[in-house]
């Protein structure tokens, strides 16, 4: 695994849910091809900071910056920006009235203008890389969790995107599909997509990702590449919450 | 039934129910197209559009119809001289239609703004999420969605309008309840059996309408 030059850059961010003090100028750089896996206890603005990268929470003040651009506030720039990051969420988010196929299809017939030939004959090429092109006609209500979160990497992944973005993408899984998903994104780092991805599965933190990003109430406690982090956490926090999680 | 024999009478009868079809349908369309762009403006990330949504709903939703189509015709024609066609009943046919529809427009911008409120938000960010403009949002992926929830309410309202447009008697057209009027000041002994006829018209007309309604929210229903 070989990254480059930073493709994500937070700067000072901060962001506030009313008195709470959701991100505490957090400051973090993503290099391209790099996988970035994001840990913490509940409430500690992991999953927040994973969506103000493509702007579905805005910042209350800092900057960041994807690929050498600063964030557009809003309209046609940002839907632009957005469809270069992928994005997978916890609770999958399929298009519940369209199919397997449309789901993936729609992204770039609808936002790259692309001949829905080629967006399916790509699409379903998605679906069998993921390994449910079998389910292509079905609606997303018929597949198991499991599946139709790999339905959603694809969806994101038909648009070709510059990084993805995972927001606890098992976490709503029941456990025996876990590894599935994991799989799927295992071999996406492998191939060199730059990933942010908030989980608290450590299993894929160790082996697929370059650097951990530990985070407490908000503030980014510690960055260190997986084996430091897991053997010689630095902060009390990080002990705490690796003790407990570990231990079971 | 002496009353309905008689065929001035019956012709009565048939065009007053003839305009009400008309200010109906017309009204319809004019109010479904109205009320979703007010739905899209209430829900708009654009705070002038969500105001003039808000500023439509509150007006015309609290004002009773009888003002709303008194001022249509004494505001816009008698006074501003809004000439609709040169036909009398025409025009007042027409005044009707915008008062009923800017009227009905309201209502149909909140029960598909509450339809819009049944679709998951993360249906609408998975959308956001893979670039599609506010828009497409609504239209590709929202719309579709708060289809089942919108399409009973939507019913409740096509009937509520379509009882309405006999307040557009008050300037003049000659619809259903302005004929009834006319045939029970004219035949004094048969007041029940005229006020029946036309009451079961408008139920016979109606329920279809509702049971209709009631069954398309059913096929439109989305699996979750």
């Amino acid at each position: 695994m070989t990254t480059g030059d930073p493709l994500i850059v937070l700067d000072g961010v901060n962001k506030w849910f009313g008195p709470l003090h959701v991100l505490d100028d957090v400051s973090l750089s993503v290099g391209r091809g790099e996988v970035v896996v994001v840990i913490g206890p509940s409430g500690s603005g992991k999953s927040t900071l994973c969506r103000t990268i493509n702007r579905l929470e805005p910042i209350d003040n800092g900057t960041i910056t994807f690929d050498g651009q600063a964030l557009p506030a809003e309209g046609k720039p940002l839907a632009k920006l957005r469809s270069e990051v992928g994005m997978v969420f916890q609770s999958f988010n399929l298009f519940a009235h369209k199919t397997i196929l449309e789901n993936v299809t729609l992204g770039p017939v609808k936002v790259r203008k692309e001949k829905p030939a080629a967006a399916r004959e790509r699409g379903l090429a998605l679906l069998d890389r993921v390994g449910i092109a079998n389910q292509a006609d079905k609606y997303p209500a018929q597949l198991s969790g499991g599946q139709q979160q790999r339905a959603a990497i694809a969806r994101a992944l038909a648009m070709q995107p510059k990084a993805m973005l995972f927001d606890e993408p098992t976490s709503a899984l029941d456990p025996e599909m876990v590894g599935e998903v994991l799989d799927v994104m295992t071999s996406l780092a492998r191939d060199g997509m730059t990933m942010v991805v908030v989980t608290h599965e450590m299993g894929f933190a160790r082996h697929a990702a370059n650097r951990v990003i530990f985070m407490a109430d908000g503030k980014l406690v510690e960055d260190a590449p997986p084996a430091e982090f897991f053997a010689n956490p630095r902060s009390e926090r990080a002990k705490d919450f690796l003790s407990k999680i570990l231990t079971h | 039934m002496h009353v309905f024999a008689d065929p001035t009478n019956l012709d009565a009868y048939l065009s007053g129910f003839l305009w009400i079809l008309k200010l109906t349908g017309s009204s319809a369309v004019l109010a479904l197209v109205l009320g979703v762009l007010l739905a899209a403006f209430r829900v708009s990330p654009v705070p002038v559009l969500r105001g003039f949504g808000a500023a439509w709903v509150n007006i015309f939703r609290n004002t009773p119809l009888t003002l709303i189509i008194f001022f249509c015709y004494f505001g816009l024609f008698t006074t501003l001289g809004l000439t609709l066609s040169d036909d009398l009943d025409q025009n007042n046919y027409w005044l009707g239609v915008v008062g009923l529809s800017v009227y009905t427009a309201a209502f149909v911008c909140e029960a598909v703004r509450s339809g819009i409120n049944t679709v998951p938000p993360g249906q609408a960010e998975a959308a956001r999420a893979i670039g599609l403009t506010f828009f497409q949002t609504l239209r590709i992926v929202v719309l579709p969605q708060a289809g089942r929830a919108v399409v009973a309410p939507l019913g409740s309202v096509l009937i509520a309008l379509c009882k309405n447009a006999t307040i557009v008697g008050t300037i003049g057209l000659i619809e259903a309840s302005s004929v009834m009027k006319q045939l029970i000041n004219d035949n004094g002994d048969a007041v029940i059996p005229i006020f029946l006829v036309f009451a079961g018209t408008f139920a016979a007309l109606l329920i279809p309408t509702g049971y209709f309604f009631g069954w398309l929210a059913n096929r439109l229903a989305v699996k979750r």
